[in-house]
């Protein structure tokens, strides 16, 4: 196949991505506001059900049983108030509409393999690790969040319930990658042909991704958090981990992604030693890579400082993440600095 | 937390009265500035105050658009000059907050680390006397007598390199001090990095040079087109490598989307590393640099230099050079000065505008449709006057100061013309185009310690955020019916998680199984 080929197929594949999630993001919907507990919400409710005999059955001689699962960990005992009413009222017109949620992640893990398959296109058609510009970063980022949800989901199902919120961003950020950002696959300019580049860039890449993901999951604590306070309880929020989980999973991404976010810088760092002869210019990309840096280190900071964690750590997380997509659209678009190789179109 | 505080070095943040006078206060000071707190609000403030250096342009980066900021801003820019604004990473009130931080970094530090090899050289804490009260807890009878249970427990513990302290009832052992080992060199290599950045400040020398094929640059202050050196950096003593540009190549996308996008830029340079050293020759290339003994050079960009001839009246060469032009477009369309001093009936000089595929319009005049040199085109205008070269003020050689001189004629030439200049001024031939390359020279002693930094913090970071410090408790009893009660409970910080299965997996490899096997699922 020709270069010009491979181009068009990955092109094609970012649409199909976009189609197959589009159904994913209407599936995942149809589960939250139609289905039951659903399976997952079953298998928990029924775990708590179980834990919560043998909270009550602690005399001090009992133990849990090593064969939960993976669901071991997950106090659930909160979420036990009508699990069990809840599944037996459920009429069959309900529990039909639980199965939208297998499909709805289906989907989710073909849009996924359909933007891995479109990023091989491109690398094909350019010849070169497909992420040289804003457009391929695009791409790239979106494909990272959905790869690292579906493997967040897997080990912690209960988090599928996150799957629209996931979904939404990614689609416009496909989107917006499609209509505004897109470019031609084509070769770099010589400033931008380093291995170290192509480190720094595919970390960075990553690191998008998993922020992302984290400040959805940030958004999600922060709501539970404030029905928990308030005794609300609504349809996400019942079907929602409990906030202290959605929290600490949320610290789990960022404390992944943190010394990855280091590592990208300092490659970035290393890169920029050997085109411009400084390893630090404080052009406006590295000043917010800087900034976003500072404010996570502030954001790890806070969750160990007296009377800072919780709902003030996640202000800062989501701060944090601010910083990192306005580095990531606004620097490109309004600062010029010796970054300003995004490849806009029109530009 | 209360439990966190146990595991982790941390300062407590219990709020005390300072005691009366100097000393007293000066003591709460301290307590306040190392606490956790301030050094959250000094990482904020160094966030907020990164900020406005991304917004402004800076001197260190760019000094033109600072200079065209000042003047475009008259009452404004002044004011933001005087709060260093067009010098934010090198301001004072900049330096005060990332000071202030490491001194509270410092202070943090030292009695974390005391603590620490306490910690380390110490056994894990006795078994608590009511295990059951801990959230990861397991308990079952079984027929092995007390002192197996212990031993068995000892030996699967170790095996996973817990540190483990028995009695003849009990097991304590705890795991993880590499949590603590890793916060605290992530931490100091913060310190050793801003050592590092330091020493490339003091001593380090960068400086850049712009040099025409078949043209040479050696190492010394004076060929430097601008040069800066760190305070304590010696200016006399830089390696005496020199170089001569042999051939410069630079290769463009042509057609397509992206026609005029640059592929490759090649300098092939032949380098000798000392006065009289047999000499080598080496391609540099934009992401390749040049090293001399640790000093290193860039190639940083390119354009072109017109080669241009100047005769008298009688056809004598007055001045025959490669005049560089300065690229302004992404076409590389260029403009450029040249001066003639000496040799006329008096000063004059050409304002330029050197296009390297030029397409000459009678209405647009002259642009450039292609940055490689196909078909290089030349618009010059003649001034004559005074060049105000003895006015002491600097100038730039890619224009000229007309503010004495008087507009004469204007010409467009390509590679070959002879132009002859009225009022006897004789001729300038235009006889072809050189490329030049411009250079960035620069060594930082502070490089290599600024890596090693960098690498020890990550390395920190990744032992203090993946690492998970966890004590563990067994405690083996003889119940009233003889039989041998066994409990056990774990302690870990609030993130880690996972206990409970690191629970189950020590039962399930204790020798001593169970007689009566998990009753979990019915009530005592
Ligand atoms: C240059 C400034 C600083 C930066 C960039 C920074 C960054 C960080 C980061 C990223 C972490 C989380 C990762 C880890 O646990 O190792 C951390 C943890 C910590 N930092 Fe800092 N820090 C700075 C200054 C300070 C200062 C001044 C103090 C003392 C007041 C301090 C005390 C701590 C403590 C106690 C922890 C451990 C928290 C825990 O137990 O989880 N740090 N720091």
């Amino acid at each position: 196949m020709s270069q010009q080929t491979f181009a068009q197929l990955s092109n094609g594949l970012v649409y199909g991505a976009m189609g197959v999630l589009t159904i994913a993001m209407f599936a995942y919907a149809a589960e939250l506001a139609f289905g039951t507990r659903s399976r997952v919400g079953r298998g928990v409710a029924a775990l708590a059900a179980r834990e919560s005999k043998v909270l009550v059955a602690a005399g001090g001689a009992v133990a849990a049983g090593a064969a939960n699962g993976p669901l071991t960990a997950v106090p659930v005992a909160r979420h036990l108030d009508g699990a069990e009413a809840v599944r037996q009222a459920a009429p069959e017109r309900q529990r039909r509409a639980d199965q939208f949620g297998g499909v709805a992640f289906s989907l989710t893990r073909l849009g996924l393999l359909l933007m891995v398959l479109s990023m091989v296109g491109r690398g094909l058609a350019a010849r070169r690790a497909p992420w040289g510009n804003m457009y391929e970063f695009s791409v790239a980022s979106a494909m990272v969040v959905l790869a690292v949800f579906v493997a967040v989901t897997r080990r912690r199902p209960e988090l599928r319930y996150l799957g629209t919120f996931v979904i939404v961003p990614v689609l416009l950020t496909l989107g917006a990658a499609i209509t505004f950002l897109y470019v031609p696959a084509g070769p770099l300019v010589p400033a931008l042909k380093s291995y170290w580049l192509v480190i720094h860039v595919a970390a960075a890449i990553v690191c998008g991704g998993v922020f992302s993901l984290g400040g959805v999951v940030t958004v999600m604590y922060l709501l539970q958090d404030r029905w928990e306070r308030r005794g609300v309880t609504n349809r996400l929020s019942r079907r929602l981990p409990p906030s202290d989980q959605l929290d600490q999973s949320a610290y789990r991404l960022f404390a992944f992604v943190f010394p990855l976010w280091t590592f990208a810088i300092v490659a970035g760092a290393i890169w920029a030693e050997n085109a411009w002869g400084r390893y630090w210019n404080w052009d406006p990309k590295e000043t917010w890579a800087f900034i976003t840096w500072v404010v996570f280190a502030g954001y790890l900071h806070a969750r160990a400082t007296a009377g800072w964690s919780g709902r003030k750590a996640a202000a800062i997380a989501l701060l944090g993440l601010s910083c990192f997509v306005f580095n990531y659209f606004g620097v490109n678009i309004w600062f010029t600095g010796l970054h300003s190789y995004g490849g806009l179109p029109n530009k | 937390m209360t439990d966190n505080a146990v595991l982790s070095t941390q300062p407590h943040e219990a709020v005390r009265q300072p005691g009366l006078g100097p000393r007293g206060l000066a003591r709460w000071a301290w307590r306040q500035l190392t606490s956790m707190r301030v050094a959250l609000l000094l990482l904020f403030m160094l966030a907020v105050a990164a900020v406005p250096g991304s917004v402004f342009p800076q001197r260190g980066a760019n000094p033109g658009d600072v200079l065209s900021y000042l003047d475009q801003h008259r009452t404004l820019g002044p004011w933001l000059d005087r709060l260093s604004m067009f010098d934010v990473y090198s301001a004072p009130w900049f330096a005060a907050i990332y000071l202030l931080l490491f001194v509270s970094l410092v202070g943090c530090v030292l009695p974390r680390s005391r603590q620490h090899v306490r910690a380390l050289r110490s056994r894990p804490p006795a078994t608590p006397r009511n295990l059951s009260r801990f959230a990861d807890h397991r308990s079952f009878v079984t027929d092995a007598e007390p002192g197996a249970v212990v031993a068995g427990a000892r030996e699967a513990l170790r095996a996973r390199w817990w540190r483990v302290d028995v009695t003849a009832e009990t097991v304590a052992a705890e795991k993880g001090y590499l949590r603590e080992t890793g916060n605290l060199l992530f931490h100091v290599a913060l310190l050793f990095l801003l050592v590092g950045i330091a020493l490339g400040a003091l001593f380090g020398t960068h400086g850049s040079v712009i040099v025409v094929e078949g043209g040479s640059f050696a190492n010394t202050l004076p060929q430097y087109d601008s040069f800066g050196a760190g305070r304590l950096a010696s200016t006399s003593g830089l390696p005496p490598f020199s170089f001569t540009l042999r051939d410069f190549r630079a290769s463009y996308e042509r057609g397509g989307a992206q026609d005029g996008a640059p592929r490759s830029f090649e300098a092939d340079l032949l380098v000798r590393d000392a006065p009289g050293a047999s000499p080598r020759l080496q391609t540099v290339e934009v992401n390749s640099p040049l090293e001399v003994g640790g000093t290193k050079v860039f190639l940083i960009g390119h354009g072109y230099a017109p080669r241009i001839t100047v005769r008298d009246k009688a056809g004598n060469v007055i001045s025959s050079t490669a005049v560089p032009f300065l690229p302004r477009d992404g076409k590389f369309t260029s403009m450029g000065a040249i001066k003639i001093p000496d040799g006329g009936p008096t000063q004059f000089g050409f304002r330029g505008v050197f296009l390297p595929t030029a397409r000459m319009d009678k209405v647009e005049g002259g642009t450039s449709t292609f940055p490689a040199a196909d078909s290089p085109g030349l618009l010059l205008s003649l001034w004559t006057g005074d060049l105000g070269l003895d006015t002491g003020k600097p100038q730039s050689v890619y224009s000229l100061d007309t503010s004495r001189m008087k507009a004469g004629p204007l010409r467009s030439m390509r590679v070959g013309d002879t132009w002859t200049l009225p009022d006897g001024l004789g001729s300038i031939t235009f006889d072809g185009v050189s490329e030049f390359a411009s250079f960035n020279i620069a060594h930082d002693p502070g490089k290599e310690p600024v890596f090693f930094a960098a690498m020890a913090a990550l390395a920190g970071l990744m032992l203090s955020l993946f690492v998970r410090r966890r004590r563990l408790w067994l405690r083996a009893t003889v119940d009233g019916e003889g039989r041998t009660l066994v409990e056990v409970a774990g302690l870990a910080k609030s993130e880690s998680g996972g206990l409970g299965r690191e629970l189950d997996d020590l039962l399930a490899r204790l020798p001593a199984r169970p007689s009566d096997p998990y009753p979990a699922e019915e009530p005592a």
